[in-house]
């Protein structure tokens, strides 16, 4: 992808680039720094969980309430992701395969999620569904509860996921445009045909993308849920909030196993993204340059 | 706007009462029709019911929150402790992603994949994390006590936390700026007599400014709403170390729900002034040197 820019055989030097000395003093610099600020945090997850041996760590895992936490956690996400992924089909078919006045708007909207901080996310839920929010009178006469409770959860993690597929898809979409759709239709299939035939085989790895980002947020998310779960163990505690409750109770242990299996769905998430980056980069581009 | 994109029908006979341009692909008012309900539901009233209760507080009562002693102080820690971490990032975001993309040296391709670690590590594990790495008894913590430097439960712990969050936004940004740079600029530098550092600094970095303010801004407005890394290496002492959205939710816990949308509103009015900015800073680059 880039070149080496190193002197030339001839020892004369190319304008190009540093001089060997400022050269490997730039990437210590860059190789201290992601070691010290990203690499020792990470490892820090796993030493610490591991600390007192495998089976601390295992027995640490099958507790009764972190397995209620990992249960929740799926659940959550098992419902956040397809939502934000149907979503995500919607909007990206509609704004980058059709032009109307607005678009732009639209997709600023769409961000909009990543600009608010995780709590103001959970807050905002909470000012509509909490015992003093919009609704607060009318669920409790109905005795529905969504604060405190799973609906609450689930609907703060759609909202912090909301633009991951969709703003993987919409760039993909518009740089690929409208031209094969065109042909099947001409040819006789139908529009749900069209999609199913034409238009997803196109979008798949960018797909697949956006789905591995959404997943990652949705179970890790840590501000917005805790703003509307109560903390209650066994019950609302998500991974990240039961990770919260141990640490604080000082058991280290028990709060860097949880930990660490977060950690690794990290570490598989940025695998698998890096694999598709370099695999099938040509198929994710018209994606716009920074991510978050 | 954008009337003539997408492809068939558009030739001859513009409708101007039509609101989108005509086209032979099926499923428009289903797709723009759910994206328009779901995005209202998930995203646009929750929060305009903060914006709601926001208003009936009036700007003397925001005044009243944003001045009350306790709210004021962790205000100035978060937006002054953002502004620094944004900016060390700017620096070392620079040389890492300078290193990056210019140099060849074994395991770049795996530093690069660990840039985007703080975007995949949910925040509650970095938050563990670097509250146990920088720790009196910590890995890191330890020899920095030696040397008198506390970080762990201080306002620098929640420095090197929002350095963690805000990296990648700034090496992402840059690195593809830093990828089109043109080389005939610099061959051209040198060919006039400049030295190495004369090109750097006057010919290869001014075109990087606008990517350098861009992510700034997007490192500045993350930091200012994390939660999750910060909350457990802060130590949260009232008036020293307590960072605005952690006010949010002792406000919630409090039943104090005016205070708590006061403060979203404030951080609110600031991230969407960060945003504002970096597409002005866009816009202008875009005049400046042309789309990049």
């Amino acid at each position: 992808m880039f070149e080496t820019w190193a002197p030339r055989a001839g020892g004369r030097k190319s304008v190009r680039t540093e001089a060997p000395a400022t050269r490997l003093a730039l990437i210590l610099v860059a190789v201290i720094f992601l070691a010290l600020f990203l690499l020792a945090p990470l490892g820090v997850v796993f030493t610490q969980a591991l600390q007192k041996g495998f089976g601390a760590f295992a027995k640490a895992l099958a507790d009764d309430d972190a397995v209620a936490a990992i249960k929740l956690t799926l659940l959550v996400a098992a419902i956040a992701v397809p939502v934000n992924l149907l979503f995500g089909l919607a909007a990206s078919w509609s704004i980058a395969k059709f032009s109307f006045p607005g678009k732009s708007l639209l997709i600023t909207l769409i961000d909009l999620p990543f600009s608010v901080s995780p709590v103001v996310s959970g807050l905002v839920y909470v000012l509509v569904f909490g015992a003093q929010g919009v609704f607060g009178d009318w669920l409790a006469a109905h005795d529905i509860e969504i604060i405190f409770a799973v609906p609450g959860i689930v609907l703060a993690t759609i909202f912090v996921t909301f633009p991951f597929i969709a703003r993987e898809l919409i760039p993909l979409m518009q740089e690929q445009g409208t031209v094969e759709e065109e042909a099947a239709l001409t040819l006789g299939a139908s529009g749900f045909h069209t999609f199913v035939a034409v238009t997803l085989p196109n979008i798949k790895w960018g797909l697949l993308y956006g789905l591995l980002l959404c997943n990652a947020r949705a179970m890790g998310e840590f501000g917005a849920v805790s703003v509307v779960s109560g903390h209650i163990r066994g019950l609302t505690n998500t991974i990240p909030l039961q990770v919260e409750i141990l640490y604080n109770e000082y058991n280290s242990v028990a709060a860097f196993a949880l930990a660490a299996l977060l950690a690794s769905l990290a570490l598989v998430t940025l695998g698998l993204k890096t694999f598709l980056e370099w695999r099938h980069g040509d198929a994710l581009k018209g994606r716009a340059g920074g991510r978050q | 706007m954008e009337r003539t994109g997408a492809g068939a029908g558009t030739l001859g006979l513009k409708k101007p009462w039509r609101f989108r341009a005509p086209s032979v692909l099926p499923g428009f008012s289903l797709t723009f029709g759910y994206t328009l309900l779901y995005l209202s539901l998930i995203v646009l009233l929750p929060l305009s019911v903060l914006v709601w209760r926001a208003s009936s507080l009036g700007f003397g009562g925001l005044y009243d929150v944003a001045t009350e002693p306790r709210v004021a102080a962790g205000l100035r820690t978060t937006f002054s402790i953002s502004f620094a971490a944004a900016a060390i990032d700017v620096v070392f975001g620079l040389v890492v992603a300078w290193v990056l993309t210019r140099y060849e040296f074994p395991g770049r391709r795996f530093l690069d994949a660990v840039v985007d670690l703080p975007f995949a590590l949910p925040t509650a594990v970095a938050g563990i994390s670097l509250a146990s790495l920088y720790a009196p008894n910590g890995l890191f913590g330890a020899p920095l006590a030696l040397l008198g430097v506390k970080v762990a439960f201080t306002r620098l712990g929640i420095l090197v936390a929002l350095i963690f969050v805000g990296l990648p936004f700034i090496v992402r940004t840059v690195q593809p700026i830093i990828g089109e740079l043109e080389v005939e600029l610099e061959e051209a530098s040198a060919t006039l007599g400049a030295t190495r550092a004369q090109t750097v600094w006057r010919v290869l970095l001014p075109p990087l400014a606008p990517a350098l303010l861009t992510g700034f801004a997007m490192a500045f407005a993350r930091a200012v709403g994390e939660y999750g890394s910060v909350i457990f290496i802060a130590g949260n002492i009232a008036y020293v170390s307590e960072i605005a959205p952690l006010l949010i939710v002792v406000k919630l816990e409090q039943y104090d729900y005016a205070g708590a949308t006061g403060i979203a509103t404030i951080m609110l009015a600031i991230s969407f002034g960060a945003l504002l900015a970096i597409n002005l800073i866009q816009a202008w680059s875009r005049r400046r040197f042309g789309d990049v």
